[in-house]
């Protein structure tokens, strides 16, 4: 019961926390200056034609009635039309939306596996110069963010050593015989391995880019709890059961030291997908970031909102599994 | 007092020592720029555009870090442009400091209704994506410094506001703030003169890796051409020139970009560092 409270309270706050972004993005872009009306139509167009189009899209109306029009017709699932593109705009999001997801979870778990790598390497050398070294560049790439990171990358491998795509999704020219828009998961499915090769070959540079923040921070939290856990006493007893140093890190120390860890690469996962839209900007990669680029650009006012509200609707709902997850996880939570 | 003696007289940290001496370097050049830059920075000459630096084949003398292609000297323009970075990173990070310390120190002591709304606030902020939200607020305040100082504040207050609701919050239940209050002192004098200053380490901690923000936010404002007018030297600016042309003039992305990365690394380790030595709640 005590946990089921907490879970509906954990859900009240959410709604809350929708509503506001909800009614502060609305009421932010109506400020917007700039007439998105007469941008989207021809030089020579007549003052009545202006009128004709804004009653259209609805924004003759006072900004609360516009707001309600738009509440209502969100909670039946439509999120209006874009001014630029002249079509839905929640078929516009979900269009792009599988490009983000993919990128997001590709750059979570290149993070999780270099800083997980990291944590134990350190942990198994400890004391070493290897173990120096990588306390320093976790430093570093923690101070850092993906924007920089990604421009190095850019750099790297894009012209001083060209091994990978610096720009799009997939290459142009190729035939895409896909129904949805997970490229990457659906070549795989298909066993198109061929285009498999050229969408990671894209990919892998903006994941890597948002990657390496995260993968530090798992680094350097990982290991110090591991270290802790390296100087209990159920460590030392395994040890002197003669287990190998690598069996008691991975078998026994790991198990008891990832959960700290768990928590936090949830926390952290929102503001790798935050991140997406500067990334996905700079390596011209067709998301929702880029997308949103271009809608403050243009002033697409019912895109801009659309693509905000999704946002913090992954945002919020990230946060909330992870929540449920530790108290799931944690029985001292469980009951406080 | 010997052992504050003690600490002072032992040798500063290497990241301490290099991290300040860049950013004093920064200072200079941003005062200086005027004196120090070779060229005017607004100079255009589509003859000499894109000229390498000075030591690749095909440089031009007087144009020591090469050209972009309308033919303005990449030196002067870092130069110039540091004095937009330092700018934003001092008045932003202060502005975003006060407003954010302030509404969590209020919201950490004072507790209730107070804490409530804050609380709140804080939770929706955090659901927004920054990047969007900053060039969503520059596309509403028009561009200019103003506005990427407005926006920077508005989107990051919640950094400062989080952290030292927790602290003020740990602070509160201490002794020594039920002694000062049981001595008659009110609730905001007890906020100020008690809880504030063993938060301060805190604070100046927060405000050095904020500094760092605010320039890695206006170069992403720039970058996105949403920053200032496209013609005045910024490093963002030059990146995101850089970025189209760096098949055939990488310098023009290299420099700033080299630029931008010691600052961002040299405020992060300035606070990194201070942490460690003066703050014992962050460590």
């Amino acid at each position: 019961m005590q946990l089921l409270r907490s879970v509906l309270i954990r859900l009240g706050t959410t709604a809350i926390t929708l509503i506001g972004v909800a009614v502060i993005v609305f009421f932010v872009i109506r400020v917007v200056p700039g007439n998105p009306i007469a941008m989207m139509l021809p030089p020579g167009a007549t003052e009545a034609d202006v009128a004709r189009l804004t009653a259209l899209y609805g924004l003759d109306k006072s900004i609360p009635q516009q707001f309600l029009i738009w509440v209502s017709g969100v909670l039946q699932g439509d999120f209006g039309t874009s001014i630029t593109t002249k079509q839905p705009v929640l078929a516009l999001i979900l269009s792009r939306l599988p490009a983000t997801l993919e990128l997001s979870i590709m750059a979570l778990v290149i993070a999780v596996v270099i800083g997980g790598g990291m944590a134990l390497t350190g942990t198994r050398l400890r004391g070493t110069k290897t173990e120096a070294v990588i306390d320093v560049s976790n430093g570093m790439a923690l101070s850092v963010p993906d924007f920089l990171w990604g421009l190095f990358l850019i750099l790297i491998f894009g012209v001083l050593v060209p091994v990978f795509h610096i720009s799009g999704r997939v290459t142009p020219s190729l035939q895409l015989p896909f129904s949805t828009n997970f490229y990457l998961f659906e070549s795989v499915f298909r066993l198109r391995f061929d285009l498999w090769l050229d969408i990671v070959s894209h990919m892998f540079m903006p994941a890597l880019a948002l990657a390496i923040p995260l993968a530090a921070i798992i680094g350097q939290l990982l290991k110090q709890s591991l270290k802790e856990t390296m100087h209990l006493d159920y460590v030392t007893l395994a040890r002197t059961k003669g287990y190998s140093e690598n069996h008691v890190i991975l078998r026994e120390a790991l198990p008891n030291a990832i959960l700290p860890t768990l928590t936090l690469v949830g926390v952290q996962f929102t503001f790798l997908i935050g991140g997406t839209v500067i990334i996905e900007r700079l390596f011209s990669y067709e998301g929702l970031g880029n997308m949103a680029i271009d809608a403050v650009i243009n002033r697409d006012l019912p895109l801009i909102q659309g693509i905000v509200i999704l946002f913090a609707v992954i945002f919020t709902a990230v946060n909330l599994v992870v929540d449920l997850c530790y108290a799931a996880l944690n029985p001292r939570l469980r009951h406080a | 007092m010997l052992d504050g003696r003690a600490a002072l007289k032992r040798r500063l940290p290497p990241r301490l020592l290099l991290s300040s001496i860049w950013l004093g370097l920064l200072v200079i050049m941003a005062v200086f720029a005027p004196y120090l830059a070779p060229k005017d920075p607004l100079a255009q000459d589509l003859m000499l555009g894109r000229l390498p630096p000075f030591w690749v084949k095909g440089a031009e003398p007087g144009f020591f870090l090469g050209t972009d292609s309308l033919g303005r000297d990449v030196l002067s323009r870092i130069l110039y442009g540091s004095r937009l970075a330092l700018m934003v990173a001092l008045i932003a990070g202060t502005l975003t400091c006060l407003i954010g310390a302030t509404l969590g120190l209020m919201a950490g002591y004072l507790r209730g209704w107070v804490d409530l709304l804050i609380s709140r606030g804080i939770d929706i902020w955090m659901a927004f994506p920054p990047v969007l939200f900053s060039i969503l607020l520059i596309a509403v305040l028009g561009p200019g410094i103003s506005s990427i100082i407005i926006a920077i504040v508005v989107i990051d207050w919640t950094r400062f506001a989080r952290v030292i609701r927790a602290e003020a919050m740990a602070q509160g239940a201490m002794d020594y703030v039920a002694s000062a209050q049981v001595s008659g002192r009110g609730r905001l004098s007890t906020m100020v003169a008690e809880i504030l200053p063993n938060v301060l380490p805190t604070i100046v901690v927060l405000l050095t890796l904020e500094m760092g923000i605010a320039v890695i936010v206006e170069a992403i404002l720039s970058f996105v051409n949403l920053s200032i007018s496209t013609d005045d030297p910024t490093w963002g600016g030059m990146i995101s020139e850089g970025r189209t042309s760096i098949h055939q003039a990488w310098w023009v992305l290299v420099f700033p970009l080299i630029t931008l990365f010691l600052t961002v690394l040299s405020f992060s380790q300035l606070g990194e560092g201070l942490k460690d030595r003066y703050d014992p709640v962050l460590r």
